[in-house]
């Protein structure tokens, strides 16, 4: 770690903005800009602090940037964006993208993306990551000229070797249902935490009617008027007190989305792998069956059942000139079937070493992440009922003075 | 001569002197010197070919000398409660008799006779019972005695005494008459305080009823949800190794919070609630009782109007106005009186209920706080103990 990009630069994204322009279409459109703003560490900086670079990137930018290392390093786990549309809302919360308290978590979770990559060992040395944070102008053109979208998978290509394919690792198989295991209890977990910040929403908020009906009350009393009143304003706290707390979840909904997501980028790294050992296991077969067509001319035995040796057989036999033709060039077809079978094994042992231990890597991270998550959790638990404690503690008091 | 035995009279129907009421009232409800006990338990379904319902056992302590025995157990149904309440409105019509739980609750899912609904009744018979032996005047009430002590006949034959419906019916009417004439142009002060007190008064305490049962749905909506949302975690444990005991820790947590706000909404549900629509009862009651007054006093002056030109057969009519004007003095003094006792009764209630509401919530916040700090005690004990291994070389 200690040459990522991380250590050597200090990157934030630090305000939101937002625009109007004209899109593809030439129609007019408004969307929000985030301004990333960079500096590098003076390690020995004695006072003198490095200039500040900034320049604005939108969201589809950032998505851009990471399809683009999805696709150059498929056995990598690519840590994931904010969600792209406001999910797993309760009632107070906005499912509007340009609604100011979205625009502000998303803007968390973009420099935590970009924290994200410049602190992993193979992404931070990236160039067109670096030209993300660095260079305003042409950097689109450049993404699209190393031309990887050619190199991306196609999705049915992908489908199609995860139902076809013979003889996956085994530790990759487990993965894949980790992940999936994962994406469904955690989108679970999800759904039922916003419904029950919607319940307790709604128990703080009803304290708060107290406040009113006790202080017309307290009008038409002479002895309990003051309590009365005293206490309403207790309850009015008490009632307003939940806005924060709830605030203050959604940052740990957002730290579980965070691996919510993540859960799709292993299953990327699984598909792929599924994809290669599929690949191979075709490549293998493809050369198994021209060897033995080849043996077949060769010694003019018909092994197993083929159309063509059944209509060779039924049409005539073909010339020796002919037959000989054929056999060299299989033997040609073979020599580099099986030069190409030898380096998608090389190819496919090398990705299955990098991407495990990328996994372990992450492994690590996630465990670390999500134990922190649940602390914290705990952590904002034990300031609510503390908070609760205080104002039920005064109005008690206010009470027994009625 | 005056003297408290003259109070402590079995004739409902005779009039109760002002000065020896105000005798009685010189006493303070004190709590040591009770001496009557009053519980209503054990509810018991009862099914003939006409109907179906409930009684309840009374059991009574007592050691008061015009009581035969000093204890006594008998089994009564509403109708029976109604009757007694009745009874004692006739004869006391200016004082504040307590209030019976509701015929039925229109409201709500409630069936007729559901657990809930017979506990929640017999808990308001109950209450209703010790209030009236609470009460200086109404404890020492020959119906209220014969309530507490006759058997099933006894009670039955003793009912079908009384003014008979004709009678009743007249009073009826009379009450009518006297009250659209008015018995407000006349009014002291003192109960047009009462009456906008209580118009105010009955505004809020319905509000604050409304707000008790809406905290209760929403509190119960939580409680719902929280159920399903501790077993998530542990679901997830389940596919982690490094994590499952920390997600095991917050499942357990959640867990214990949710039995926490089940005790809270019981807290609600048997304390605030029940005390909040017992004086939503009281409201109408005492409004009841400001209009009774005003009909009494409507009698004097429609009586005093009418004679008012007729001045030769003054002095024949003098008696008869004098005993009116007694009936409004005594009918106004018990007012005022009970009125003093009633809110001093209530603003203890509301002290003592908001209090316990205060203290259940306390309750809640603090049993969630130490099953909280736990857990992130044992998580961080984990995280030194990984620190430490790791500095190991």
């Amino acid at each position: 770690m200690e040459d990522c990009l991380a250590k050597k630069m200090e990157i934030t994204v630090s305000e939101a903005e937002k625009r109007t322009g004209r899109n593809a279409m030439n129609m007019q459109e408004t969307y929000t800009a985030y301004l990333i703003e960079t500096r590098a560490v003076e390690s020995q900086g004695e006072g003198q602090c490095a200039p500040v670079d900034s320049l604005w990137r939108r969201y589809s930018e950032f998505e851009l940037l990471r399809n683009y290392l999805s696709v150059t390093y498929p056995h990598i786990v690519v840590p994931p964006l904010p969600e792209k549309r406001a999910d797993f809302v309760w009632h107070k919360l906005s499912a509007d993208n340009m609604d100011p308290d979205f625009v502000e978590r998303r803007r968390i979770g973009l420099e935590n993306f970009l924290l994200r990559v410049a602190s992993h060992p193979v992404l931070c040395q990236d160039k067109i990551f670096y030209s993300f944070l660095t260079q305003e102008g042409g950097w689109k053109e450049m993404v699209n000229e190393t031309g990887f979208q050619l190199k991306a998978d196609s999705r049915l290509k992908a489908l199609n070797a995860t139902f076809r394919v013979k003889n996956p690792d085994k530790r990759f198989t487990e993965l894949k249902h980790y992940s999936d295991e994962l994406q469904s209890v955690i989108s679970h977990l999800l759904r039922v935490r916003a419904r029950v910040a919607d319940r307790l929403y709604g128990v703080y908020k009803v304290h708060g009617n107290y406040g009113r009906v006790f202080s017309e009350w307290s009008a038409i009393e002479k002895e309990m008027g003051d309590g009365l009143q005293s206490a309403g304003h207790h309850m009015d706290v008490y009632a307003a007190s939940i806005d924060d707390i709830l605030e203050e979840e959604e940052h740990y909904a957002d730290q579980l989305k965070e691996y919510l997501f993540y859960a799709e980028a292993l299953r990327a790294v699984c598909r792929k792998h599924e994809l290669m050992q599929y690949d191979l296991e075709m490549a293998a077969q493809d050369l198994t069956s021209k060897k033995q067509q080849c043996e077949e001319l060769a010694t003019g035995t018909v092994r197993t059942f083929s159309l063509k040796g059944m209509t060779s057989k039924l049409f005539g036999q073909e010339t020796p000139e002919q037959r000989e033709a054929k056999i060299k060039v299989l033997e040609e077809q073979i020599q580099e079937g099986e030069e190409q079978l030898k380096s998608k094994n090389l190819e496919g042992r090398d990705f299955v070493k990098s991407a495990w231990a990328d996994i372990e890597r992450f492994k690590e991270q996630k465990n670390h992440d999500l134990k922190e998550a649940l602390i914290s959790y705990a952590v904002m638990q034990i300031s609510m009922c503390k908070k609760g404690i205080q104002v039920w503690t005064n109005a008690k008091e206010c009470f027994s003075k009625m | 001569d005056i003297s408290l035995t003259e109070v402590n009279s079995f004739s409902p129907s005779m009039p109760i002197s002002p000065s020896s009421m105000i005798n009685q009232y010189k006493f303070e409800d004190e709590p040591e010197l009770r001496d009557l006990f009053i519980t209503v338990d054990d509810p018991e379904s009862h099914i003939t070919a006409i109907e179906t319902f409930i009684t309840y056992r009374v059991v009574t302590k007592t050691s008061r000398g015009e009581f035969d025995s000093s204890e006594y157990e008998v089994r009564r149904r509403y109708q029976d409660f109604l009757w007694l309440k009745s009874k004692l409105e006739e004869a006391h019509p200016t004082l504040i008799i307590p209030p019976l739980p509701e015929k039925f609750i229109m409201k709500g899912m409630v069936e007729r006779f559901s657990d809930e609904f017979i506990e929640t009744r017999r808990k308001a018979l109950h209450k209703f019972l010790n209030r009236i032996a609470d009460h200086p005047t109404l404890t020492f009430n020959e119906d209220f005695k014969i309530f507490l002590t006759a058997q099933a006949w006894e009670l039955s034959s003793h009912k079908k005494q009384g003014p008979g419906l004709l009678s009743r019916m007249g009073q009826t009417v009379r009450a009518v008459a006297s009250s659209v004439r008015g018995g407000v142009k006349n009014r002291p002060e003192m109960f047009t305080e009462m009456n906008d007190y209580m118009e105010t008064f009955s505004q809020k305490i319905n509000v604050l009823d409304k707000i008790a049962h809406r905290i209760y749905k929403e509190e119960r909506e939580y409680f719902n949800e929280m159920k399903e949302y501790g077993p998530i975690h542990t679901l997830w444990s389940a596919s982690e190794e490094d994590i499952a005991d920390s997600l095991k820790g917050v499942a357990s947590c959640i867990d214990k919070c949710c039995k926490a706000t089940e005790k809270r909404m019981a807290g609600l549900s048997e304390n605030l609630m029940p005390i909040l629509h017992e004086y939503v009862l009281y409201s109408e009651i005492l409004m009841g009782v400001l209009k009774r007054r005003d009909q009494i006093q409507g009698e004097l002056d429609s009586r005093v109007d009418a004679l008012a030109n007729k001045k030769t057969e003054k002095d024949l009519f003098s008696e008869e106005i004098g005993k009116l004007e007694d009936k409004v003095e005594c009918a106004n003094n018990a007012l005022k009186a009970d009125w003093d006792r009633w809110k001093k009764n209530m603003q203890c209630d509301m002290r003592s209920t908001f209090t316990n509401v205060a203290e259940n919530n306390l309750c809640y916040y603090e049993e969630c706080l130490a099953t909280w700090e736990s857990f992130l005690a044992s998580q961080t004990v984990d995280l030194h103990v990984e620190e430490d291994s790791e500095d190991r070389p």
